[in-house]
């Protein structure tokens, strides 16, 4: 088994991205900066209603006005694309209905595209929208998780006439033994607001079709090309190497760039069906009402702990609603397992017993935001530790090193299902009790709160599992690849052009791998440029998702850089005459014991332009490595997250005091890049604890669709974020040792503030359960306004 | 509305990046649309259209403003700075610099607004890192959380002269 080893600089140096450059310039290129010359230009028809019948669509009005090409509905794209399901074959049970591009008989959500109209602009496609007459019966609409489930709701889909898409059982242990022989029991309910991901580039696709050649190229917004790739030649009937997307500047991702989505498929359908180039750039109230949506769930939580403070089991039901469909490729299901699979995972105890019920309502798809189910899964967890912490009277830090998961468990099979082979709590509390001062915090609490101020302090442990291998999606019959690809060329320069399979949406990925690529071979950071985001130029490999970049697309590379570094100095050797094993590669130039020797520029020419120097041997100058874990499901990253708050008991406010992150994920290869991605997660999460609630009227009409309704983090909301590493070996298992961080800020951030605000409020009696934090549920959890 | 009649142009003379453009434009495309569509200035973006964001803001006869908000026509006349004409001109060299050594921008989409506005902050003397937070309010940015740009902009405006 490969085992980390020492990497030099420039690995572990924070320094800004190369490609930061030319976005403070304002000369990035992302989608919607070009238009394709003859190009025609798409606006949706989408559904006013949330439950419908299509009685029948009039586009003859739209199809007359002048500059409209064509309006396309479901009947017209059915001959070349084909419909999806979103299965999963961990999840045999799971009700995946059939699903069209656009709605064909029965629209299930407010938004979901029903007809495309192609014009030669964006304005009169727009206008000829409005003329599509479609003729509507309305059938009743289901909205609310809690009605979704009543008894006598109206069924969204024959195939599930409770609407119940899958129930998740989980039992280990001997949980009512556990909950009887308990010193203290708590039980709360959470429920969490729908949320997304609102990256500020919208979602777009431009798509051109070749007839002749049965040739799609595809420029689109997205964090996963190869995926895409994929799918659209399988949908579409057309062979995966004649399609070729490819990817510009991406304008944030966060899983709303994960997913395939009807709309971007159907314009791909268009360019076919009209041999131009279709081109879509979603604007934002259609975004609100067709990116993914994510993390509406309704829990309640038992936790059982003995008479020396420790924690027996857990007890959680979760009602997960996924509005209208089994998401596409990757299905719906997978939120719920953090939820069961992460639930006390910092924590040593003996049983637990999970139900999750994954339920149909009629708003927008649910998909894979930022965190998946961790958000869910810790702030339930750390609800509850908090819950059993005050019924067993002792301080809720202490009640948790009482219980944390230390070296001697590990690794640890927890009663959640998961196994995990390496956390470091300890080294992650050291790390925290040196970064903060406690007590002092304490004291300040303590004397803010003699003098009136609503103060509270939460802490706590969240685990993220990232880098995921190919088990879940491989083993389930999904085409999602866990693998992550490099190939490097050397220039006749002595340059390097490295083709990776990383995806890049600001998150320093592609920095990473530059940096990685220049350790391993051995030559300046400035000659290192890295092509990511074109499946004509890059290998297969899974792209941007759970937290994967680095710590497997890293590893990739690593591995590619020293097969070009061997063959560099074996070439060298050749020329040099000396054993290659003598040789070194340092900073672009072939040193022996006694200096440099000769530049890799000069190496290069020679072996590009007179290979016959190399006594017959052929250079190839190119040299690939391909990386999927596959030693386990995923590598986990620890840590605790901190969080001061005020509450305004009149208004109900809340005003963040403080920040802390404490973390740790094996080595860090960029800890600049490191930390900002930890902050900019930590933003998201803090923006669900308090803001961001994607509301519905009970007949499932969305309420927030513009960025006025969906409230997002301002500046003047967020404290500083402070950010310390705690310190560990690098992870075992392979070259770099990296876990994934992409996701981590934001797994225990509104944890940490749900927990603050009701430390906060339990002096005065109150409590809240709700996420957001709204103004109206605090005072409600006051007593002071009815809830 | 729906416009289903064709409704006439109008031409405007407007300034752009110091360059007097003169353009026919139609009276309901907004200012954004014209600098990116017709001008070819994609620095400038478009991220909601509803004056939330900021990621579309230039700076309109001096001031910053919301390109999506304002109309083209609107521009007959004016005076535009756009992100291309404020790197051109070196004026945000510094910002840039200290937003690239913070890494102070993540994809980028919301930077061209942010730094334009900076600039604007920074002229108006603001450098406490609250009143910058405030300052900046009207900027969304997705994905650094803020700190970082605030950071960024302080240590610009410390080492900027201000009577
Ligand atoms: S695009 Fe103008 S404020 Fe958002
Ligand atoms: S850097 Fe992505 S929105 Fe600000």
């Amino acid at each position: 088994m490969t085992e980390p080893v020492t990497i030099d600089a420039p690995v572990g140096v924070p320094l800004p991205t190369a490609r930061s450059a030319r976005l403070v310039n304002g000369a990035g290129r992302f989608v919607a900066d070009a238009r394709p010359a003859g190009g025609l230009e798409v606006a949706f028809v989408r559904s006013a209603h949330a439950s419908a019948r299509i009685l029948s669509i009039d586009a003859a009005a739209a199809r007359a006005m002048p500059g409209v090409a064509a309006v396309l509905t479901a009947a017209d794209l059915a001959p070349i694309l084909k419909s999806f399901r979103g299965t999963h074959g961990a999840f045999p049970d799971l009700v995946a209905p059939r699903q069209t591009a656009l709605a064909a008989d029965i629209v299930r959500w407010s938004g979901e595209p029903v007809a495309l109209v192609l014009a030669a602009s964006r304005a009169v496609a727009e206008d000829a929208a409005e003329l599509v007459e479609i003729d509507y019966d309305p059938l009743p609409a289901v909205a609310d998780p809690r009605a979704a489930v009543a008894e006598g709701a109206p069924a969204i889909h024959p195939e599930a006439p409770d609407n119940v898409a899958l129930t998740l059982i989980h039992e280990k242990g001997d949980v009512d033994a556990a909950f009887a022989q308990a010193a203290h029991v708590a039980e709360l309910a959470f429920s969490f607001g729908r949320v997304t991901g609102v990256p500020l580039e919208t979602r777009g696709i431009v798509a051109t079709y070749e007839a002749g050649e049965r040739r799609l190229t595809v420029s689109m917004s997205h964090q996963c090309p190869h995926q895409m790739n994929v799918e659209f030649a399988g949908l579409l009937g057309l062979d995966v190497e004649k399609v070729r997307v490819s990817c510009l500047d991406v304008g944030g991702g966060f899983g709303v760039k994960q997913q395939l989505y009807g709309d971007e498929l159907a314009v791909c359908a268009a360019a076919m069906l009209t041999g131009r180039p279709v081109r879509f750039i979603a604007d934002r109230l259609e975004s609100m009402v067709s990116d993914i949506h994510a993390r509406e769930h309704v829990v309640t939580g038992r936790i059982a702990v003995d008479g020396e403070g420790r924690i027996l089991a857990f007890d959680i039901d979760d009602l997960f609603a996924i509005g209208a469909y089994s998401q596409y490729p990757r299905s719906s299901a997978g939120e719920i397992r953090s939820v069961i699979g992460l639930a006390g995972a910092p924590y040593r105890f003996c049983a637990m017993r999970g139900r999750a019920r994954v339920v149909f309502q009629n708003k927008p798809p649910s998909g894979h935001y930022r965190g998946v189910g961790h958000p869910i899964g810790c702030a339930v967890t750390e609800g509850l530790v908090d819950a059993g912490a005050a019924a067993a009277g002792i301080d809720p830090l202490e009640f948790r090193r009482i219980n944390l998961l230390t070296a001697a468990d590990l690794p640890y099979a927890s009663p959640n299902g998961t196994t995990f082979p390496r956390l470091t709590f300890p080294q992650c509390l050291d790390a925290l009790e040196k970064a903060v001062d406690l007590p002092a915090v304490h004291r300040d609490v303590a004397a803010g709160r003699a003098e009136g101020r609503c103060l509270g302090l939460g802490i706590v442990a969240f685990v993220e599992q990232t880098s995921r291998g190919s088990g879940f999606y491989g083993d389930g019959g999904v085409a999602v690849s866990s693998r992550d690809s490099c190939t490097i060329r050397l220039e006749p320069t002595g340059g390097l052009r490295c083709l990776s399979s990383v995806t890049e949406q600001g998150q320093g990925s592609e920095m990473g791998v530059t940096q990685i690529v220049a350790a391993a071979v051995g030559v300046p950071l400035e000659r290192v440029e890295v092509v990511t985001g074109d499946t004509a130029a890059t290998a297969q490999g899974g792209g941007t998702w759970g937290s994967r970049c680095l710590a497997i697309g890293g590893e990739a590379a690593w591995h590619a850089g020293r097969k070009l570094r061997t063959e560099i100095l074996e070439l060298a050797g050749s020329l040099l005459q000396a054993d290659p094993a003598t040789l070194r590669l340092m900073d672009g130039a072939i040193h022996d014991a006694s200096g440099a020797r000769m530049s890799l520029a000069d190496l290069a020419v020679t072996a590009h332009y007179r290979p016959h120097a190399f006594g017959g041997r052929h250079p190839q100058l190119v040299q690939s490595a391909d990386y999927s874990p596959l030693d386990g499901p995923f590598r986990a990253g620890s840590g605790f997250q901190l969080s001061l708050v005020e509450v305004d008991v009149e208004l109900g406010s809340v005003k963040l005091l403080r920040h802390v992150v404490v973390h740790e994920a094996g080595r860090i290869v960029n800890p600049l890049l490191a930390d900002e991605q930890i902050r900019g997660a930590v933003a998201q999460g803090l923006g669900s604890a308090l803001f961001e609630e994607l509301t519905f009227d009970a007949e499932g009409q969305p309420l927030a669709t513009t960025l006025a309704d969906y409230r997002l983090p301002e500046a003047s909301d967020l404290p500083d974020i402070e950010v310390v590493h705690a310190k560990a070996p690098p992870i075992p298992g392979s070259a770099l040792g990296a876990a994934g961080l992409g996701e981590a800020g934001t797994v225990g951030a509104a944890a940490a503030v749900f927990n603050a605000v009701n430390d906060a409020l339990a002096p005065y009696g109150g409590r809240v359960s709700a996420m957001p934090l709204t103004m109206g549920r605090i005072l409600a959890g006051l007593g002071r306004v009815k809830g | 509305m729906i416009l289903t009649e064709p409704v006439a142009p109008v031409t405007i003379e407007t300034t752009v990046n110091g360059e007097t453009v003169r353009a026919v434009v139609s009276p309901r495309q907004s200012l954004a649309d014209f600098l990116r569509d017709d001008l070819g200035l994609t620095g400038t973006r478009i991220g909601c259209e509803h004056g939330v964001c900021g990621t579309c803001t230039v700076v309109f006869d001096g001031r910053t403003a919301r390109s999506c908000l304002l109309l083209a026509v609107q521009a007959d006349g004016a005076t535009i700075e756009t992100i291309e004409g404020a790197t051109r001109s070196g004026r945000l060299a510094s910002l840039q610099a200290a937003f690239r050594a913070r890494s102070a921008l993540q994809c980028g989409f919301c930077t061209a607004g942010v730094l334009l506005t900076a600039a604007e902050v920074i002229e108006e003397g603001v450098s406490d890192p609250t009143a910058l937070r405030h300052a900046l309010s009207g900027n969304l940015c997705r994905c650094t959380g803020y700190q970082a740009i605030v950071e960024a902009i302080a240590k610009v405006a410390a080492g900027t002269p201000h009577d």
